[in-house]
């Protein structure tokens, strides 16, 4: 054999073999790829209901001038106790005084009812980082496709937030009384 | 003739076991008695393991008992033999900061998974624990019952099916009538099943159940969405516990007892899939499983989400 051919021969090898390692890598990452599940695709469930005759606020407070005075309501929304940081908190830190129907951040920008979780997020970053993942409330539907979550609001009262106590089920039959 | 039947013709003299000889004589003597082939509670009688059926046999059984199933409840049934969905291994979580001990889960399992109302089986059991003895499984109590929870001073940890990695289980089987699927679920062949509960004395969590009389479910209140291996309507005498709701998560849907939490303590997802919520989890909580001592290597993990 003389040396061009040697080299040829060589080179065709080289050529092949790598050919092969890529071969097998790019059918390793499509197997990878497969195992990862398609993009969730991810629907709200819609905005709990607020009470009766409460929304569109504008209804009422478009022809009302703003009081910016910290203050206990009395006339309306007396039934509102605020427990959520109500020592340094009031309505208009979450409320916009601007823009009635909106929410608004701590840096004033408008956020809608829809997407009242960013504002909840200001203050419970972890909680909000969890629930984006799925970790935090809860959802519904397909654990490989198609699922509703919930927004903070659904499950928290956002004047009054802690769980409220729920009656439990009825207890499992003692062993000796089962028939 | 039954594909049953067929099968014993050609093989009968290839493998002439005792089993094989019981068949032919039953189907034999069902013939005398009754003039016809094979009656159904003869098949059920000497029905092989389910998991060595070939395709038609098992296409057969499963159509003759959702006929059964749907004279006796009056509702259409469906029992499904889905396989597992492949590269799926399924894993839970639960945070025990949000449980309150509501017992939605157990009442929606209950529910979705048939279980005898009658005597009562649950396959959830809630414990109550005090929150100064921590996870205290000697001291904790299941049948508390105060007009709300949660309690003051008090956590509670649902307990059902581990689904271990290493299921003790099943390997005290003698007639290997529960085994470990691809997809991570333990599941029993209730046909197979000879009641001789050794498993329930195996698992250290208590998660098997005996039915030990004629399971009751009332008509109305019998789902009729099933699987084999999972939540169809089980007989006296058999062994039933958790599948994760085989019937569906292998269609892709959330365990019920994932749905019902009113606190969404309750995390179910596909290990295999570093997205999944229960991989996120995994990764950020620090989690804990039950009697990790006993190196069953639970897939069904605790933790304080808080």
């Amino acid at each position: 054999m003389t040396k061009k051919s040697k080299f040829i021969y060589l080179t065709i090898i080289i050529f092949f073999t790598a050919a092969a390692i890529a071969g097998l890598k790019h059918k390793r990452k499509k197997i990878l790829r497969k195992r990862s599940s398609k993009k969730s695709i991810e629907i709200p469930v819609k905005a709990p209901p607020f009470s009766e005759g409460i929304y569109p606020c504008s209804e009422c407070h478009d022809d009302l001038e703003v009081n910016y005075k910290r203050r206990k309501l009395v006339d309306e929304h007396d039934n509102i106790v605020l427990k959520h940081d109500e020592k340094n908190r009031w309505c208009l830190d979450c409320h916009s005084a601007a823009k009635r129907n909106w929410l608004h951040l701590a840096g004033g920008k408008l956020v809608s009812f829809k997407e009242s979780y960013k504002l909840c997020g200001q203050c419970h970053g972890p909680k909000l980082r969890d629930w984006k993942r799925g970790v935090h409330g809860k959802r519904t539907g397909y654990w490989n496709g198609k699922k509703k979550y919930l927004l903070c609001v659904h499950c928290h009262n956002p004047h009054d937030p802690k769980f409220k106590p729920l009656k439990p089920l009825p207890p499992p039959v003692r062993q000796e009384n089962i028939k | 003739m039954t594909t049953n039947d067929k099968h014993n013709k050609t093989d009968k003299f290839k493998k002439f076991t005792r089993k094989n000889f019981l068949e032919t004589a039953a189907s034999a003597a069902g013939f005398m008695l009754t003039g016809c082939k094979f009656d159904s509670s003869l098949e059920e009688l000497f029905r092989q393991k389910f998991r060595t059926l070939s395709e038609a046999e098992k296409k057969e059984i499963i159509d003759r008992l959702e006929k059964k199933y749907s004279k006796k409840y009056g509702k259409k049934f469906k029992v499904s033999r889905k396989e597992p969905i492949e590269g799926t291994l399924f894993g839970y979580a639960l945070d025990l900061s949000r449980c309150i001990g509501c017992r939605r889960c157990v009442y929606a399992c209950v529910k979705e998974n048939n279980q005898s109302r009658k005597p009562q089986i649950h396959w959830i059991q809630v414990l109550q624990m005090e929150d100064e003895k921590g996870t205290d499984l000697f001291h904790s109590d299941v049948h508390y019952n105060p007009p709300k929870v949660p309690e003051e001073g008090h956590f509670y940890m649902p307990v059902a099916c581990q689904q271990c990695r290493n299921p003790q289980c099943t390997t005290v089987c003698p007639v290997k009538a529960t085994w470990q699927e691809p997809d991570g679920i333990v599941v029993v062949d209730y046909n197979w099943c000879i009641g001789c509960r050794n498993c329930m004395a195996a698992c250290p969590y208590g998660a098997r159940h005996f039915n030990w009389g004629e399971p009751h479910i009332p008509q109305d209140e019998i789902n009729p969405n099933t699987h084999y291996l999972g939540n169809r309507p089980r007989m006296k005498g058999v062994v039933e516990k958790c599948t994760f709701c085989i019937q569906r998560v292998r269609i892709g849907k959330y365990p019920s007892c994932v749905e019902i939490c009113p606190v969404g303590a309750r995390k179910f997802g596909n290990l295999l899939d570093p997205e999944s919520e229960i991989r996120y989890i995994l990764k950020n909580k620090r989690v804990f499983v039950l009697k990790e001592e006993l190196n069953t290597q639970p897939k069904f993990y605790y933790f304080f989400g808080i």
